[in-house]
């Protein structure tokens, strides 16, 4: 089943992939990285591996696993 | 469970760049540095950096990179690629630096047909100094140099990079995308790399002018950046292949 992993340090809680995710599997949390942002979590197992979040992420904080 | 998406190597692992939140800086930086590996090229690649926001990649990438002076990027990249044909040269520049102080150079560079590649982040406005208005800011549209906006009467009109170089002869292969939607990136990707294409076929002058933006100097939230970019940019900055031959 695909999944993401968000790579904390480089959230900078945009929300363009909150945006463009297609399942609404990603949001943005409550808790913050050491720069401060929120960064964004997945919050659902609806992942289909679109990489819609990772292409539009511009600081590749998102990984996609397939 | 198999990678399918991670950021390009070419960026340095353990950074974080320092651009404002939804800056499109760092989504091109990250689509160039994929082509480059895509195209296996990366050990022999060469970028010269413009001034401005646009600098800050000096940073990040782990290829190499130089800054020329302000708006001479292209004149740099010229004297590089004269002396090493078989390196890739390619300038990253913003509207401020290619559109306005450098202009000069970089119409010349164009009108003389050279085998380097430009790709053109323009935002309409100056990021890096405070957000003055640049030659490429919308009529209208505040800038701290236009309190009021932008008047013809005062500033004149927004100018369009693609279309004035379609004027001449040489360039071959000028086009003009976005990052507002990933339909965009993608065709992005696309259009740098085939201007890198074009300049490893030596086909000459390759500009790829992509419609960015800057949340913190139009004084909106990144998510209000991509519907200004769709609703007002691209109605000034139609996207599409001006030229290519």
């Amino acid at each position: 089943m695909p999944k993401i992993q968000v790579i904390k340090e480089r959230c900078k809680s945009c929300g363009y992939c909150v945006k463009v995710c297609p399942k609404k599997v990603i949001a943005v949390g409550k808790d913050v990285n050491s720069k401060g942002y929120e960064y964004v979590q997945p919050v659902n197992d609806d992942c289909i591996g679109c990489m819609a979040c990772g292409r539009i992420c511009p600081d590749g904080a998102i990984e996609v696993y397939k | 469970m198999e990678k399918i998406y991670s950021r390009t190597k070419t960026i340095q692992e353990d950074k974080v760049s320092g651009f404002c939140p939804g800056c499109f800086h760092s989504t091109i930086i990250k689509l160039i540095g994929e082509v480059l590996e895509e195209l296996n090229v990366v050990d022999k690649t060469a970028c010269v950096l413009g001034i401005g926001c646009c600098g800050l990649h000096m940073d990040y990438i782990a290829y190499d990179n130089t800054t020329a002076p302000h708006g001479r990027a292209t004149a740099v990249a010229t004297g590089m690629k004269r002396a090493n044909p078989e390196t890739l040269v390619f300038t990253y520049q913003g509207d401020g630096d290619f559109a306005a102080i450098g202009l000069g150079e970089s119409i010349s560079a164009a009108n003389r047909g050279e085998n380097i590649t430009v790709i053109f982040v323009n935002n309409g406005i100056y990021g890096m100094t405070g957000g003055q208005m640049a030659p490429t800011t919308l009529m209208g549209m505040k800038a701290s140099t236009a309190p009021k906006g932008r008047i013809a009467k005062e500033h004149g009109y927004p100018m369009h990079m693609c279309e004035i170089l379609n004027q001449l002869t040489a360039p071959a292969y000028l086009e003009r995308t976005s990052c507002n939607t990933v339909a965009n990136v993608i065709k992005t990707k696309k259009a740098i790399k085939k201007a890198f294409q074009n300049q490893l076929d030596g086909k000459g002058f390759s500009m790829v002018e992509i419609v960015s933006n800057c949340p913190t100097n139009w004084g909106v939230d990144p998510l209000a950046s991509l519907d200004f970019i769709e609703e007002k940019m691209l109605v000034e900055y139609p996207l599409g292949v001006i030229r290519d031959k």
